[in-house]
């Protein structure tokens, strides 16, 4: 099977592939390239490589389930993924998270967010040359993930944010964590403008390439930092505000010409929101139940073993040692990160361990056939993700399983645009176009 | 009540081809007959109406209906603010829809993976061809009877 480049090329051009595993191609893309000595006249974009079957897989595995494969989407932001499924889910169900739960969202995604923006931006300076900037976004990376490690108990693929809430309470260290990593990233965006914004070889390779018009950036469906750039202040976080986005105070960032450069300043100029997002959210935030319940006698806890053998002849009444659950997930915590929507969020393990109640809960919360079972109908919801509109659309037959669900991948619409975009350009062009655009493989190819 | 006007606004301007116009969980839908989609899909693009963004499109397959696929499509507008489902049905036999890549660019791509996922051509499309699976793939594999490990036939080496 030829490709429409090698059936539509000109017999005296020559046709170069760019990927699937170049350098700059961050993975899995492959760009054909019909080349007049360095002047690209036409190219194709292959994608595909990455694809995993998502959606085919989310029809196969229950509503509880299919959450970590959302990680998996947008590596760079996974937490930005789960809370897009959450908050579809929710809609469907008419299930609102607590308010302690929301604002611990918001400031997951924003941290998230942070990574995403710092990931894109390190890799195309990179690829321009300036490996200062690499290091210095991934060292500020760095401490971000370590907020994230804190809460989640894992670096990349956190599955934290659930249907009905989020998967456990904040660490008691969680606010110098949060402050030690807003305080870096601030000294690292502060030392990156400093080498990138004035830089001559960053300004010849970025201002004026690849400029893109409003009207042909929404004709290919752009959205997020790229749809901005070009002028057009089109955020879902302010359009259509989730979670506690309509109580917080921040600012959309647009640019005006659509070229790299600009698609650079608007994620500068977005981080220093996300920034601002975290810094009120955190200051907002309800406090949490306190960590001892009244009920319960202080001190001591009991191995679950112990509290399974004890709760055959009486009720327990000290705490049972969750380990190795992660910190903040204990039944006393449920109602500040959890929804009290029974048969939807899983039951405490507490329960689960000591009443019978609690293991029949369990069961029905994880046998085939139970569990999450939301109404029929459809739905459509969308997050600000980090490449732009991370829509949801899922249809539910009313079984414990999706009978479709469907990604609005952010990705997917703005590289479509690439052959427009570097038509008639350099070579080279390609890597700092490419890489201002920020593909994510897991999202683009699902 | 931006949101019911838009559907009025449809039902009034197309009676024969809106179906249906409801507003499930909040998200404006209309359902419409496949032969005015292109119609409906230039009315709602130009302005006043100003969907101006093409944000989504997939289908579901419903196995065991007729007609078992729908074509879902979201539209955006910018200047409104909201979001606008569009579905159409169309049959196995003639599993065809017109092309949206005359009004918007990234249908081209939208289309491919539809083509790719459910087999459903586009009249009218460029170059319709597979986009995340490869070529010589048999089957579509989001129909609900592609089986979920079904294998491939091995390819021969390309030349």
């Amino acid at each position: 099977m030829t490709t429409r480049l090698q059936r539509t090329a000109r017999e005296e051009s020559l046709l170069i592939n760019m990927g699937p595993s170049h350098p700059a191609m961050h993975g899995t893309i492959r760009i054909m390239l019909e080349l007049d000595g360095e002047t690209i006249i036409d190219s194709e974009v292959e994608i595909g490589y990455l694809h995993r079957g998502f959606e085919k897989t989310c029809e196969n595995k229950t509503w509880f389930s299919l959450l970590p494969y959302t990680d998996r989407l947008n590596y760079v932001s996974p937490l930005i993924n789960n809370l897009g499924y959450a908050l579809t889910m929710e809609k469907m169900m008419g299930v609102e998270a607590p308010e302690r739960a929301q604002f611990i969202r918001v400031i997951m995604s924003e941290v998230s967010r942070l990574s995403d923006h710092l990931t894109c931006l390190a890799a195309m300076a990179m690829e321009c040359g300036a490996f200062t900037v690499f290091l210095y976004n991934m060292k500020a990376r760095e401490f971000l993930w370590d907020v994230i490690e804190w809460t989640t108990g894992a670096r990349m693929t956190a599955s934290y944010i659930r249907i009905g809430g989020v998967r456990a309470d904040l660490h008691p260290d969680f606010r110098s964590h949060l402050k030690k990593a807003g305080e870096e990233t601030r000294r690292v965006l502060k030392d990156v403008r400093g080498l990138l914004d004035n830089n001559p070889i960053f300004l010849g390779r970025t201002r004026g390439i690849a400029p893109i018009s409003a009207e042909t950036a929404v004709s290919y469906g752009w959205t997020g930092p790229c749809l901005r750039s070009t002028g057009i202040s089109y955020d879902v976080r302010k359009a259509h505000p989730y979670c506690a986005y309509d109580r917080l105070d921040f600012e959309v960032p647009v640019g005006d010409r659509g070229d790299n450069f600009d698609r650079y300043q608007v994620r500068m100029k977005e981080m220093e929101q996300s920034l601002r997002i975290i810094e009120q959210a955190a200051s907002l935030m309800p406090a949490g139940p306190t960590a001892i319940d009244p009920g319960w006698s202080e001190g001591r806890e009991i191995e679950p073993a112990e509290a399974i053998s004890g709760s055959r002849t009486r009720k327990r009444r000290e705490r049972i040692r969750l380990s190795p659950n992660l910190e903040g997930s204990d039944k006393i915590r449920y109602p500040g990160i959890l929804a009290a929507a029974a048969g939807r969020v899983i039951p405490p393990k507490e329960d689960v361990y000591t009443t019978i109640e609690g293991l029949i809960s369990h069961f029905k919360f994880f046998m085939t056939g139970h569990g999450i079972r939301p109404p029929k109908g459809e739905a459509y919801f969308s997050v600000e993700g980090g490449n732009g509109e991370l829509g949801f659309y899922i249809v539910s037959d009313g079984t414990d399983k999706p009978y479709r669900l469907h990604l609005r991948a952010p990705c997917f619409h703005i590289v479509s645009a690439l052959e427009d975009l570097i038509r008639g350009r350099f070579l080279a062009d390609v890597i700092p176009t490419f890489g201002s655009l920020n593909m994510i493989g897991g999202e683009l190819d699902r | 009540m931006e949101d019911g006007t838009i559907l009025t606004e449809l039902k009034d301007r197309f009676p024969g081809l809106v179906l249906e116009a409801s507003a499930p969980l909040g998200d404006p839908t209309a359902v419409i007959e496949k032969n005015g989609l292109v119609e409906i899909a230039r009315f709602l693009r130009a302005e006043p109406q100003g969907f101006g963004l093409l944000l989504d499109l997939t289908c579901v397959d419903f196995r065991g209906e007729r007609p078992r696929f729908e074509l879902v499509y979201h539209f955006y507008s910018l200047a409104r603010r909201s979001r606008l489902r569009i579905k159409a049905r169309t049959g196995e036999e003639e599993a065809w829809v017109d092309s949206l890549t005359p009004l918007w660019k990234n249908a081209a791509w939208l289309e491919r993976e539809v083509f790719d996922m459910f087999g459903i051509r586009f009249q009218g499309h460029p170059d319709l061809r597979r986009i995340l699976m490869y070529d010589g793939f048999d089957g579509h594999p989001l129909r609900k009877d592609y089986p979920l490990r079904r294998r491939q036939p091995r390819l021969p080496v390309r030349e």
